[in-house]
């Protein structure tokens, strides 16, 4: 199995953990990943709303790219996945739009046709490797952990062809697979608060407590997510979010792929744990799923480095 | 022999043309005294005239006087679609002395001036398709309609309050009917109601008179638990063959004393009771309700233990009298003749677990809005208690509207009836628990007789009314006040704002939608439906109870969601239709169907599988097919697929089309 990859800017930056721990279980589990050589901006959310037909065709390039490796694309970054499959569907459905990327990816020596699906790794794992597959590599099953899944408002909705918009289950499904406990959890498509933690932090912090706040409600040890943007609202305002908030207690935000990994016997080091604002670390071993001596390992956490 | 003496030369063919404005609907767009002129100048064309309502009495005349006066033979009018007026000119055509199949319609309205928007080519569009029929005009041969006898019996095809009604009215009228019914009682939907909007009387005191009515009838057989296999034939001549299934219960000899159901060895009901809509469990052996009609049990083979694993004490079997249980039972079958159908096999409610948002099978304190009739009755589940799954009375409800109506992820349509049964639901749970109501809507609909009063009345008694369609029912809550209840999240489209309103029980006034099987009895009644899948009526407006299928009538819910008031008074027209066929005695059988040359038939057989209504059949001594006139609906498709050019069909003949083709290309 193998697949184009689209980091995106997050994924090199603030979402490191999502990269390094996706790359050492792919790595694991076979699937091969290969780097779109020189990739660019997906465009964000921002450029959509501000020039659709520009944006769909900066998004465009990377397409062109994957396709002319003859690949499917792996996007793990929610955000980027959205506007990817976006920029696809206004060039399929919109000969207006479709028309004007054209010319431009020809003025730069591309084509794209759309034949090479765009993926997630949700969807790669559960549906192009299978459970099957991933049964017999299950070294430290998760048991007792408790997890909150959530995806967020960008991946399934307003709708994904892997799961359905309101109430997904792939992760829970992975993760059940490993050995957890995935709680009940309705907000696990609510905004986070996006971008508004930042520009409006009234509003965008207490949208992002609406769902730590069910989480813990739902005793849940552990937040999983997929989207680089939850991550980093869920875990790093929690100091903020307590401000107005004091009984919110912390709650580590870790993306599924870390836990999988963990599962999978690979290393903390490797699962990027050491990169968590909330360490999820003690949590696994009061569950026994790492020994006490494996955190020692862990080198301390870089405070620059995300 | 000829038919046809016209068209052989023997007498001059004299064509009358007449084209109408409609008012401005076809004189806006075609110019129609320039298409009269040019008509003036073909050959064969005596009198060409323009007029403005040709359907109207003086319109009518003008044709007759013409026909006496030039001595015409064939007619041509160009005017609005024929589904409209051929017969109007036809028999116009008649009293001015000649055949009416010797007049022939052109539509220049739907298919001319109200499709196009330039007026010079539109006038030449008319043109051309006149030339046409002047064309094949000349052609036509005079035929007769044939009359066949109708059989003096109707078939009601369920027995909801749309079948009891159409089956009553009918059979007060002295004719004989056949009510089918799948289930084990009639009653439909009707009997699962405590009181009906906006009167609040009570549903099941003004259905049970009527059910009984219906079951010591003498006009009417009825017929429960039973299907339609079959059915064949025509317009007052119908055969179907209906399939009963076993209820393990000799019908005549049970007398409904319910000994039975006490002496079965399961002690407590083991499977959900679908008219208490799974809120209570019943026996195998069991009554619906104890109104049904016929007041007989029946026994469920899948709940059963003898029926479904071959082993049981069989204690009900000694407990009966009348020895009126026999687990030997088969399917039987009858086989009826009918003159007309009336289909009234009514709606399901929409599927909660599709809005997978509002929480139905999730959160138990979910409800839907039948699951809430069965909780207000008194001879419901709770015995009329409003109470939770968990025996608490809610201290605050909330009603959310068009759930599966007006909706493009599932239902696009109104179901006409969710405000108003809301509206009696939100009046009755208040009148048993006084709780807070509060009801989410995106438009209040109320246009009845006392339907706006009713709503007044409710919002006068205190009634929480919020506009905005309902985004989620979750358990997240977020303050203490939500702690242990559901919050609906709402924009309230009036205060302009988003809401979360905690409430202890949450009910959903789910849609009307067709049957699962409304496309199984589509196809076997040969019914056609609109987009969203309710069997289609003939026309809107002017043949709201009639198929395209003559002697096939609609009524009730299957044909659309409606109320009781409308359903009732749907199912009288239905009645009335079915009673004025069998009136007349006899139908009147259209003359545009195929007939077999003998000559040229190979006795291929093509044509026999082609026929879509099984007219077809093979003379096996002369080797032939043979065309059942009766039972040809004159589609050609016979025609067509003959590869001897064999069969050829009244009015479609190939020198009328040809012609008809030839001319309207003439100057193309």
């Amino acid at each position: 199995m193998k697949y184009a990859y689209f980091p995106g800017c997050s994924l090199k930056s603030s979402g490191r953990a999502f990269e390094e721990s996706m790359l050492k279980l792919f790595a694991h589990l076979e699937i091969e990943l290969e780097e779109l050589d020189d990739w660019n901006c997906c465009g964000a959310t921002a450029y959509m709303s501000v020039d659709e037909t520009s944006a769909a065709a900066l998004a465009a390039r990377n397409l062109a790219l994957a396709e002319k490796m003859a690949l499917p694309l792996a996007v793990p970054c929610a955000g980027c996945y959205g506007v990817l499959r976006k920029s696809a569907h206004l060039q399929k459905d919109y000969p207006a739009i479709q028309k004007q990327v054209k010319d431009g990816l020809t003025a730069i020596g591309l084509s794209y046709t759309g034949a090479q699906e765009i993926k997630h790794p949700l969807q790669i794992l559960a549906q192009d490797l299978g459970p099957k597959a991933m049964r017999s590599k299950v070294k430290k099953p998760l048991k007792g952990l408790k997890v909150a899944c959530y995806y967020g408002c960008k991946l399934v909705r307003p709708e994904a062809p892997f799961d359905n918009q309101h109430d997904p289950q792939t992760m829970e499904t992975l993760l059940k697979g490993v050995g957890a406990r995935v709680v009940d959890f309705p907000m696990k498509t609510a905004c986070c608060g996006g971008s508004l933690t930042g520009t409006i932090p009234d509003v965008g912090l207490e949208l992002s407590w609406a769902i730590l706040h069910d989480a813990h409600r739902r005793e849940a040890d552990v937040i999983a997510t997929a989207c680089p943007l939850c991550q980093f609202n869920l875990e790093c305002y929690q100091e903020d979010i307590q401000e107005k908030h004091p009984d919110l207690k912390p709650i580590p935000v870790v993306y599924f792929t870390q836990l999988m990994g963990i599962a999978m016997g690979l290393s903390p080091e490797d699962m990027a744990l050491h990169r968590q604002v909330v360490p999820l670390t003690p949590i696994l071993q009061e569950k026994g799923i790492l020994d006490s001596g494996a955190a020692k390992k862990s080198p301390p956490r870089q405070e620059h480095d995300a | 022999m000829s038919l046809n003496p016209e068209s052989n030369g023997k007498e001059e063919v004299r064509i009358g043309f007449f084209v109408c404005h409609c008012g401005t609907n076809i004189a806006g767009m075609i110019d129609v005294e320039e298409v009269a002129k040019y008509v003036a100048t073909l050959p064969n064309v005596v009198v060409s005239k323009d007029y403005k309502y040709m359907c109207s009495d003086a319109g009518q005349d003008l044709i007759v006087q013409d026909i006496k006066e030039h001595r015409l033979n064939r007619i041509v009018v160009a005017a609005c679609s024929p589904l409209l007026h051929e017969r109007t000119f036809r028999t116009a055509t008649m009293r001015g002395g000649i055949n009416p199949f010797f007049c022939h319609m052109v539509n220049i309205r739907e298919h001319g001036s109200w499709v196009h928007s330039e007026k010079a080519s539109a006038t030449e569009k008319a043109k051309a398709v006149a030339r046409g029929a002047i064309g094949r005009v000349k052609f036509h041969k005079p035929l007769e309609k044939r009359k066949e006898p109708v059989e003096p019996a109707v078939m009601v095809l369920g027995g909801g309050i749309a079948g009891i009604q159409a089956a009553l009215t009918v059979a007060n009228s002295g004719k004989r009917v056949y009510l089918v019914e799948r289930d084990a009682t009639i009653g439909g939907h009707m009997a699962y109601f405590d009181k009906t909007f906006p009167t609040l009387d009570c549903a099941a005191c003004i259905l049970t008179p009527k059910m009984s009515e219906v079951g010591a009838h003498p006009n009417i057989t009825l017929w429960t638990y039973s299907d339609v296999e079959q059915i064949t034939g025509y317009v007052g001549n119908y055969k179907v063959r209906v399939k009963h299934r076993p209820r393990y219960i000799i019908e005549k000899d049970c007398v409904g004393c319910l000994d039975c159901i006490d002496h079965c060895v399961f002690k407590n009901g083991n499977t959900d009771d679908e008219f208490n809509q799974g809120l209570s469990k019943r026996k195998p052996v069991y009554i619906p309700f104890p109104q049904a009609v016929p007041k007989i049990v029946a026994i469920d083979p899948n709940a059963c233990d003898f029926l479904a694993k071959g082993k049981c004490d069989q204690t009900c079997i000694p407990s009966c009298d009348k020895n009126a249980i026999d687990f030997t039972q088969k399917e039987t079958f009858d086989d009826i003749k009918v003159g007309a159908i009336i289909v009234a096999t009514g709606f399901k409610t929409f599927d909660a677990k599709r809005k997978p948002l509002y929480g139905y099978g999730k959160h138990q304190n979910v409800y839907t809005a039948l699951e809430v009739e069965r909780l207000v009755t008194s001879s419901g589940p709770t015995e009329g208690h409003v109470v939770l799954r968990d025996g608490r009375t809610p201290k605050s409800v909330g009603i959310v509207h068009c759930v599966g109506s007006r909706d493009h992820q599932t239902n696009r349509w109104c179901s006409r009836v969710c405000c108003m049964y809301s509206l009696k639901l939100a009046h009755l749970i208040k009148e048993h628990t006084n709780a807070e109501i509060y009801n989410f809507y995106i438009d209040m609909r109320c246009p009845g007789k006392g339907y706006e009063e009713f709503y007044e009345r409710l919002l006068e008694e205190g009634n929480h009314f919020i506009r905005g369609r309902v985004a989620e029912v979750t358990d997240a809550a977020q303050t203490k006040d939500e702690e242990g209840k559901l919050v609906i999240r709402v924009e309230d489209t009036l205060a302009g704002f988003a809401r979360r309103i905690p409430v202890d029980m949450v009910v959903l006034a789910t849609g009307l939608e067709p049957r699962e099987d409304a496309n199984d009895v589509r196809r076997m009644f040969n019914i056609s439906c609109s987009t969203e899948g309710f069997f289609l009526e003939r026309h809107p407006k002017l043949a709201p109870v009639s198929t395209t299928t003559d002697g096939l009538f609609l009524a009730g819910a299957c044909q659309g969601p409606k109320d009781i008031p409308d359903t009732v008074a749907q199912a009288g027209a239905a009645a009335a239709e079915a009673m004025a066929l069998m009136d007349a005695g006899f139908v009147e059988m259209e003359p545009m169907t195929s007939e077999v040359d003998e000559l040229r038939c190979s006795g291929c057989k093509t044509c026999l599988n082609m026929c879509p209504y099984s007219a077809i059949g093979r003379d096996d001594a002369k080797g032939v097919a043979v065309i059942n006139p009766v039972l040809c609906k004159g589609c050609g498709v016979c025609v067509a697929a003959c590869p001897s050019g064999a069969i050829t069909q009244n009015l479609f003949e190939d020198q009328e089309i040809f012609a008809e083709i030839k001319e309207i290309l003439a100057h193309a």
